[in-house]
């Protein structure tokens, strides 16, 4: 069962530490493939925290892994990723003449999938 | 002291647009990295941290290792015979080699773009409509009373934006730092940013231009109806009295972040936003600026807008330079697949863009210079390893308001600076097409000129 939600993209502090020691070591790769979402979204969709999901968007997909907030820090129907590779997969490249890519607000559906590995297309 | 140890004091840090130039660098000169940035924060840190000499090709061009000077051979032909390269990046370096990159892109009748256009480009825009009710950060330490903070999370972006200017710094007529200040943050979610603040005003995602414009209506003191909050998710007595804070403080500063230029709307927001500053100093003081991400993203700025009459987004095939965002931005021309080449220094699109983007990076020769390997450097066919700025290159910098700042370097590296591969890259560009490339208007079709 997929269900639509709003993904926004941003930096976070271990993003910002694990890009210093590079974009492609593991810690990186890690923070950049997780996404935050409400603790009550995710029992609702049977999820629990290292629970994998895809993101969908008109233009693409990722499979992130999943970590539960609170609703005092995430409201429900909020997701929120640091930016990297797999937050790429879901912009579009449209940017209404402005040169800007839309990457906070995104409308992406969300389901469950088996797996343990993040990946993108 | 060991001989092998060396103390940097007043050294900068480059990491985000705070550049602090107060960091107390300890640096171990045999094995060529810092092992102590004092004054530094979570961020600064690791920056200072990660970033010694590592074994790497001086370049790697088509996969195989090769000489700084065979690089700049291959990079030069790339850009002499493409017909429509794009210039970008140019975020983390020194104006100095921005500046240089703005003569190559002259010379070759190319497009020029920075990171801006992904960043802070609405707000770019939004100045050119609006203006910019500006200020330096030492002002605001030292004069606001107020500060709002819209769109951003410094805490985990800009770490010392709260201790040093913002939030808890001590100024002239701010002698007791927060306790004389009302902090305000507005976000659509909590943040490690929210504990500062005084008041948190959470909004509705996409609704930030309906509460900003809602606010210019109360500071003008016209009527806003109740059914705003279904709206915008803050009650409509949550707006009047931020509106009456902001109408009666002594001086009021506005800094806000990319929640509202990479969210719908993007420049209507920003400008909303730096109108709504405008209006309020038929009242009082008020100043807005963007809170900038990368170390020098501001220089690159400046060094395009001095050169070129234009920000970012600049194109110079008809041999003058024209400004047209959606036309000559990266994002779109790699998106509609108009780029036939790509030299990119300091940044990793290959990374970050969308997929689109991406894709055609991957069909087209790039060359890349940057300090570590990158998922733009692996796509690339000339990849050039860099000198860090800040830590081993010398130079100016320009923090998020615009002050310029003088690097003073750590330890030597042996890997060349931006600014020297970008110059031989020039000066050899300059040798293969005898001057500049004759503007687009002029040139000869292919098909005839073969």
């Amino acid at each position: 069962m997929a269900v639509t939600m709003t993904l926004i993209g941003g930096r976070s502090s271990k993003q910002g530490t694990s890009l210093c020691a590079g974009k492609l070591g593991e810690e990186y790769l890690q923070i950049s493939s997780t996404v935050e979402m409400n603790v009550e979204d995710m029992a609702r969709l049977g999820l629990t925290n290292d629970s994998m999901v895809r993101l969908r968007t008109d233009v693409g997909e990722a499979v992130l892994r999943c970590k539960g907030r609170q609703t005092k820090d995430l409201p429900p129907g909020l997701l929120f990723m640091a930016y990297g590779p797999l937050s790429s997969q879901l912009m579009a490249g449209d940017t209404a003449a402005t040169g800007m890519p839309i990457s906070k607000n995104l409308d992406v559906e969300v389901e469950p999938v088996d797996g343990s590995a993040p990946s993108g297309e | 002291m060991s001989d092998n140890i060396r103390i940097v004091p007043d050294a900068t840090c480059t990491f985000c647009g705070c550049v602090c130039d107060d960091m107390v660098l300890t640096v171990d000169l045999e094995h060529r990295r810092i092992t102590k940035s004092e004054n530094a924060c979570v961020l600064g840190k690791a920056w200072f941290k990660e970033h010694g000499i590592e074994e790497r090709p001086f370049a790697l061009v088509g996969g195989r290792e090769a000489s700084t000077a065979e690089g700049v051979e291959a990079a030069a032909q790339i850009l002499a015979n493409a017909q429509f390269p794009v210039i970008y990046g140019l975020s983390d370096t020194t104006c100095e080699a921005q500046r240089v990159a703005v003569a190559i892109a002259d010379m070759i009748g190319g497009n020029l773009d920075t990171t801006t256009s992904v960043c802070h480009g609405p707000t770019g825009i939004a100045f050119q409509a609006g203006g910019e009710s500006t200020a330096s950060l030492g002002e605001i330490k030292n004069r606001a009373d107020l500060v709002v903070f819209w769109g951003g999370n410094p805490a985990e972006a800009h770490p010392r934006l709260f201790t040093r200017y913002a939030v808890t710094a001590k100024g002239m007529y701010i002698p007791n730092g927060k306790k004389d200040r009302t902090i305000v943050l507005v976000d659509v979610r909590r943040t490690p940013s929210t504990p500062v603040a005084d008041i948190f005003i959470q909004v509705k995602p996409r609704s930030d231009f309906e509460v900003l414009w809602a606010l210019r209506a109360l500071v003008k003191g016209r009527k806003v109806d109740p059914s705003i909050e279904q709206r915008t998710g803050v009650s409509l007595a949550v707006l009047e009295d931020l509106a009456g804070r902001m109408k009666s403080c002594r001086y009021g500063a506005l800094l806000f972040g990319m929640g509202l230029t990479m969210n719908r709307g993007r420049h209507f927001n920003a400008g909303a936003l730096l109108a709504l500053a405008t209006d309020l100093n038929e009242f009082t003081h008020f100043v807005a600026k963007p809170v900038r991400g990368h170390g020098n993203v501001t220089g690159a700025d400046n060094v395009v807008s001095w050169s070129t009459g234009f920000p970012f987004g600049v194109n110079f095939s008809r041999g003058y330079p024209r400004f047209n965002p959606g036309e000559f931005t990266t994002v779109d021309l790699l998106s509609r697949a108009e780029a036939d080449a790509a030299l990119i220094i300091a940044s990793d699109p290959a990374s970050n863009f969308p997929q689109a983007a991406i894709e055609h990076l991957k069909r087209i020769p790039v060359i890349s210079l940057d300090p570590k390997l990158t998922h733009t450097g692996q796509i690339s066919r000339v990849a050039f390893t860099t000198a860090t700025y800040g830590i081993n290159a010398p130079g100016t910098v320009y923090r998020m308001d615009d002050v310029p700042i003088t690097l003073r370097p750590a330890f030597d590296s042996p890997y060349p600076s931006d600014e020297q591969v970008l110059a031989a890259i020039r000066d050899r560009v300059r040798e293969l097409l005898g001057g500049n490339r004759p503007a687009i208007s002029t040139r000869q079709p292919a098909a005839a000129a073969s």
